[in-house]
Parts: C-alpha cells; sequence; structure tokens
C-alpha cells in the first residue's frame, strides 16, 4: 500500500491513482458504473416491452425529429472528447488547460441539456404527455433518466471546478475530476445506445 | 461523582455509535438494528401461525393478515437477514483479509444509515393508514393505486432508500477486497466468509440496481400516473414480475452465499481438519453468483411464456443443483474423518447441511416447469423458501453468532443455554415447516387468512404453529444468553 507519495519531484504518471484513497475510488467507481449498466438495462428493456403500447396516442415516427436529435447526439460526443482532453491535461499537470476544457465540457452538456428539455417540451406541445401512453411513460423514464444523470453531472462538476478553482492539480482532486470524466463517458454511451435503440429503431420502424 | 462519570460514559458510548466511520461498530451496529427488524418479523410470523393454527379463525383480519404476511416477507429479507449478514461483513472482511478498515469508512457508515432510515420508513407505515398488503412481491395490479393502500408508497420508498444503502455497502466490501489485501494474500488464498462476501457484493451490484429501477417504475405508477403495468393504455403488468425476479432471485444467494462462508469457517475448525476442496469451493460460489442471475423465470412458470422459455429456465435452475451439490459435498468431506466437537457452533453448522439439501430437493422439485403447476403459491412453496432462508440461512447465522462471538465481545456465549437454543429451534422448525410440504401438496394455498374445518388440514396446521412458538421461544432463549454470557463473563479489568 502506497500511503506517502514522493510529489516533490512533479505528479507521478497516474495522478488519480498514485494514493490507496484515489485507488479506491478507481476501482469502486468502475463498479458503480457496472451497476449503472443493469440499471439502464432494466430501463431499456422496458421500454423495448412496451414501445408499441401507444393506446392512440402519438407514435415515435410521429415525434422524433432526427436533425434536432443528431445536433445533441454530436454536442454530447464532443463533450466527451474534451473532457479527455482535460484529464489528458491533468496527467501532464497543466491545471489551467485542465480547467478550461472542463468548462468547455460543462457548457457542451448545459447545451445538451437545454436541446432535451427543449424536445421534451415539444413532444408535449404534440400531446405526447407522460401518463398518454406506456410508451410515453417509458420514453420519458428512459430519456429523462439520462437527463437526470447529465443535470447530475454538470452539478459535479461544477462543485468541483469552484472548490478547486486555485488549488491546481493535486493528489486529492486529481480522483476526483478523473471520476467525473469516467461517469461522462457513461453517459456519453448510453446516450449511444438510446440514440440507437430508442430514436433509430423509433423512426425506423422495426 | 460516580454516577456522573457513569452518565458521561453512556452519552458518549451513544453519541460515538451515532458518528462512527469504525467497521467493527457500524457490524455492532448492523447487529443491533438487524436483530431489532428480526424480532418484529418474528412477532408477525407467531401473529400468522396464532391465525392459521385452528380453523376459521378471527384473531386477525383478512386485510391486517395480508399486512402482516407482506410486511414479514418484506422486513425479514431486506432489512433483517441482509444486515445480520452485513455485521458479520462489516467485523470480519477486513480482518481477514489483513486490512485496517475497509475502502471507504464514511460510505460505510453511510451505507448503514440509509439502510435503517429507508427501513424506518417502511415501519412507519403502520401508523399512517397501513402497512403494505401486496406480498413482499408486490406483484401489480395487486400493488397498483386502484387496489393497494398508502402502505405500498411507503415499500416503494422505503426499499429504495434501505437497498441504495445496501448497494453503497456491496461496492464497499468489492473495493475492500480487491484492493486492501495485505502482502501475500492472493485472491486464492483469502477465508471463504470473505470470497462469499465477494460474490454476494457482486450480486448486490447487478441485483439491486434493477430492483431500483422496477422500484422507480411502481413509484412513477402510482404517484405520477405512469402507464408501465396498466394494460389499458399499453402497458404491461407482466414486467414487473420480470424485473421483480431478476432482482429477487439473486437476493436470495446475496443471503446463502455468506452463510455458506460462514459454514466453511465453522466445520473445519471443529472437525480439526481443513476444508476440503477450497478450490471448488471458491468456483462453485462464483457459478453460482453466475447462474443466479439466469433462472428469474422459474418463479414465473405459471404466467405461461411459452414451452422453450420454461424448458430453458428449468433447466438452467436444475444446473445450480451441481455447484450447490459440490459444496455440500466438500462439507460432509471436510468432516469425514476429523475429530468433530459438537459446540453449539458446529451444531448449527453440521445440522445445516441436511436441512439445505432438503430445501435443494423441493427446489429441484420446483424447477421441473410442469409440475410446478401443482405446486405454484401453494404451502408446498412455504416450505421450500423457508428450509432455505431459516434452514440455510437463519441456521448459518446463529452458528456464527456463537462462533464469533468471542471475537466480537470479548466472551463466549453460555453453551448450555446454546445447545438449549439450538435443539428447540431445530425440533420447532421442523414441526413448522416439514410438515408444510404436506399441506402443500393436498393443496392448501399459501396467503390465506382463513381456511375450513375437515379438510385435513386442521392437525398440521396446529403443529406447524407450536413449531412456530418454539422457535420464538429459541431465539428468546438466545437473548437470554446474550445477557446471562455478559453477567458471568470472567473479569479481566
Amino acid at each position: 500500500m502506497s500511503e506517502t507519495v514522493d510529489v516533490s519531484r512533479g505528479l507521478p504518471a497516474h495522478p488519480e491513482r498514485a494514493t490507496l484513497e484515489g485507488k479506491n475510488k478507481f476501482v469502486g467507481f468502475w463498479v458503480f458504473l457496472s451497476g449503472e449498466v443493469t440499471m439502464f438495462a432494466t430501463f431499456f428493456g422496458t421500454y423495448l416491452g412496451l414501445r408499441n403500447g401507444t393506446a392512440g396516442g402519438p407514435e415515435a415516427a410521429d415525434l422524433f425529429h432526427m436533425p434536432l436529435v443528431f445536433i445533441m447526439t454530436m454536442i454530447l460526443l464532443t463533450s466527451s472528447l474534451t473532457s479527455v482532453i482535460a484529464i489528458t491535461a491533468m496527467k501532464k499537470n497543466q491545471f489551467k488547460k485542465m480547467k478550461l476544457w472542463m468548462w468547455i465540457t460543462f457548457f457542451l452538456g448545459v447545451a445538451f441539456l437545454g436541446f432535451e428539455i427543449y424536445e421534451f417540451v415539444e413532444y408535449v406541445h404534440y400531446g405526447l404527455g407522460f401518463s398518454t401512453s406506456a410508451f410515453a411513460s417509458s420514453f420519458y423514464s428512459l430519456v429523462g433518466l439520462h437527463g437526470a444523470h447529465v443535470v447530475f453531472g454538470l452539478g459535479w462538476v461544477l462543485l468541483l471546478l469552484i472548490r478547486y478553482n486555485r488549488a491546481g492539480i493535486t493528489l486529492t482532486n486529481a480522483p476526483k475530476f478523473y471520476m467525473f470524466s469516467l461517469y461522462w463517458h457513461f453517459i456519453d454511451v448510453v446516450w449511444v445506445f438510446i440514440f440507437t435503440v430508442v430514436y433509430l429503431m423509433g423512426i425506423g420502424g422495426g | 461523582m460516580v454516577r456522573e462519570a457513569a452518565h458521561t460514559l453512556k452519552k458518549s458510548l451513544l453519541w460515538d455509535l451515532l458518528t462512527t466511520v469504525d467497521h467493527k461498530k457500524i457490524a455492532i451496529l448492523y447487529l443491533i438494528a438487524g436483530t431489532l427488524f428480526f424480532g418484529k418479523a418474528g412477532l408477525m410470523a407467531i401473529l400468522i401461525r396464532i391465525q392459521l393454527m385452528i380453523p376459521e379463525n378471527t384473531f386477525v383480519t383478512g386485510q391486517t393478515y395480508n399486512e402482516l404476511l407482506s410486511m414479514h416477507g418484506t422486513i425479514m429479507l431486506f432489512l433483517a437477514a441482509t444486515p445480520l449478514l452485513f455485521a458479520f461483513m462489516n467485523y470480519f472482511i477486513p480482518l481477514q483479509i489483513g486490512a485496517r478498515d475497509v475502502a471507504f469508512p464514511f460510505l460505510n457508515a453511510l451505507g448503514f444509515w440509509f439502510f435503517f432510515f429507508g427501513g424506518l420508513l417502511l415501519s412507519l407505515s403502520w401508523f399512517f393508514g397501513g402497512a403494505p398488503d401486496a406480498g413482499w412481491t408486490a406483484y401489480v395490479p395487486l400493488s397498483s393505486r386502484d387496489y393497494a393502500g398508502i402502505g405500498l408508497d411507503f415499500y416503494v420508498l422505503g426499499l429504495q432508500i434501505s437497498g441504495f444503502g445496501t448497494l453503497i455497502s456491496g461496492i464497499n466490501f468489492i473495493v475492500t477486497m480487491i484492493t486492501m489485501r495485505a502482502p501475500g494474500m492472493t485472491l486464492l488464498r483469502m477465508p471463504l466468509f470473505c470470497w462469499t462476501s465477494f460474490i454476494t457484493s457482486m450480486l448486490i451490484v447487478f441485483g439491486f440496481t434493477p430492483l431500483a429501477a422496477g422500484l422507480a417504475l411502481l413509484m412513477l405508477d402510482r404517484m405520477f400516473d405512469g402507464q408501465f403495468f396498466l394494460a389499458a393504455a399499453g402497458g404491461n403488468a407482466v414486467i414487473w414480475p420480470h424485473i421483480f425476479w431478476i432482482f429477487g432471485h439473486p437476493e436470495v444467494y446475496i443471503l446463502v452465499l455468506p452463510a455458506f462462508g460462514m459454514i466453511s469457517e465453522i466445520i473445519p475448525v471443529f472437525s480439526k481438519k481443513r476444508l476440503f476442496g477450497y478450490t471448488a469451493m471458491v468456483f462453485a460460489t462464483i457459478v453460482i453468483g453466475f447462474l443466479g442471475f439466469m433462472v428469474w423465470v422459474h418463479h414465473m412458470f405459471t404466467l405461461n411464456l411459452g414451452p422453450i422459455t420454461n424448458s430453458i429456465f428449468a433447466i438452467l435452475t436444475m444446473l445450480i443443483g451441481v455447484p450447490t451439490g459440490i459444496k455440500i459435498f466438500n462439507w460432509l468431506f471436510t468432516m469425514w474423518g476429523g475429530k468433530l466437537r459438537f459446540t453449539t457452533a458446529m451444531l448449527c453448522a453440521s445440522s445445516f447441511v441436511p436441512t439445505f439439501v432438503l430445501g435443494g430437493v423441493t427446489g429441484i422439485m420446483l424447477a421441473m416447469s410442469p409440475v410446478t403447476h401443482l405446486y405454484h403459491d401453494t404451502y408446498f412453496v412455504v416450505a421450500h423458501f423457508h428450509y432455505i432462508i431459516l434452514g440455510g440461512i437463519v441456521l448459518g447465522l446463529l452458528g456464527a453468532t456463537y462462533y464469533w462471538y468471542p471475537k466480537m465481545f470479548g466472551h463466549c456465549l453460555n453453551e448450555t443455554l446454546g445447545k438449549w437454543m439450538f435443539w428447540i429451534f431445530y425440533i420447532g422448525f421442523h414441526l413448522t415447516f416439514f410438515i408444510q410440504h404436506i399441506l402443500g401438496l393436498i393443496g392448501m394455498p399459501r396467503r390465506v387468512n382463513v381456511y375450513l374445518a375437515d379438510q385435513g388440514w386442521d392437525g398440521m396446521n396446529l403443529i406447524s404453529s407450536i413449531g412456530a412458538f418454539m422457535q420464538g421461544v429459541a431465539i428468546i432463549l438466545l437473548l437470554i444468553n446474550v445477557i446471562y454470557s455478559a453477567k458471568k463473563r470472567p473479569n479481566h479489568r
């Protein structure tokens, strides 16, 4: 167990895993994400089981506006990329660069969230309320759960950025930024599945 | 002066327990909370058996009976067995792998308090419009807003919160065993209790998350007009049993695997031999955990999901008998030719083996999808799972209590009282539940609050109730033993 790490000659190669605490968080967060996978899988399964239960309400093909969803997808994928750039900067101990790219990630996430809220509001205007049909309930709960994860991630990175605004990269905050980026990638991957299972299969029939 | 000093000591002890992040103290907290919930749910079981003691009894109303049986099942599985196992896992995993504490001491405490307040919220339902009354499985539409009262809202929210605590603890145990083993403690040198706890924690991570999703769907349906389970708006009620049993079947292994681990610690000690087939035990545990996720449909055979589905799940269910059988033989071979010493712990551990085999055999019977229509929803099922849960998990817990008590509290439990407890409990257990196999086979359905006389059920139900009272007496003897042994302990100070 590496209780103490010598930082007099700069940070180690993996500052997020250099201490036992960082390593614990690293392993624990992966385990947590694997649990998240099964939770999302349950919501996906429910959606797949109920997506044809429209009960006379609007159907997927009537609603989904692919250009908008494509823009949302691109924004979220880009935000994942910017978080990678930030983490690369973190490993090179370039604090200002990391901060900049984390802020860009944050604002891309906000943009994504704005589009998603806009999308939901539009669907409600088209007559797809949460209680309209089983399709509506399962659609809103699955995509909404993803949206809730985005909200949580945005709050998380905002707190980190404010809390460590002038701290520089340390062995304490490196694991925290790293865990956030892992979480952000996870949100991104879930969205790729939502894009395929909900939107592409929604307009493509199947 | 002395009284004042005693007062501050008492106050600081309570304050210490409320604010602690130490794994041993949290283990004690789990032990106390688990015992309280166990006592509560055990009392409910006694009330249930009083109601069923004689035909056409009017001891409790049908509604109260439904609430009693729902709360008995829910509390026993989520709020009694789980924390009691967590108590031992919390105390002994760090000691057995040579770590100073678990990986996240703060999260450890957080997990406990989530569990405790979730359980408290569920229990509060008794005072706010009635407890949940749709069984511990809470099948829709029985649990929907049309048929179930506000109690189900307490069920949904209470289990969501306590389940979150359980999930936190599960992740914590996994990380502890991955990163914090002492130098030289390779994975295949970990004591078997650690291994079974490790697999249990994995099952918690992959089992409690679908439950969280399912409970969220039920909550959306009940409180926010969701349409998941109502056929009128395109929903499908079968989704609930699927989600529930994807969690619910692994839940059984979540509970029984640490008990397997405890048995595997106790039997070698009192046989004066090494555990037979350590590696086989480890791999059997992994295989059980893996297969545990692939058998959930065997709870739903009578939903008619089709012959192919049913056959696949029947075969997979029977497959679990193989790794479990490996474990049974390993325990037998550990005892074979050993210098056996029948202390209370060993009595519990060795009697666990045949009792668990009985539960396993009826499990294989229930796995055969064609005949399961005969057993389904009868007392045969009730007998089967009580053989697993009481005869498996509770015997393991009782054994572990006697075995590890000196390590946790510094003095042994009294052996004479212990043996009385064991025999009263063991005979009472078989009186209660063996007879229920026959009751089920001659047609008594489960979850009924009254039955007519002269159907051949009267005598058997009376015997079953007498057995339940004996088990109650045995648990009271255990509590007496705790106080008695604390008073009689040799004073080293």
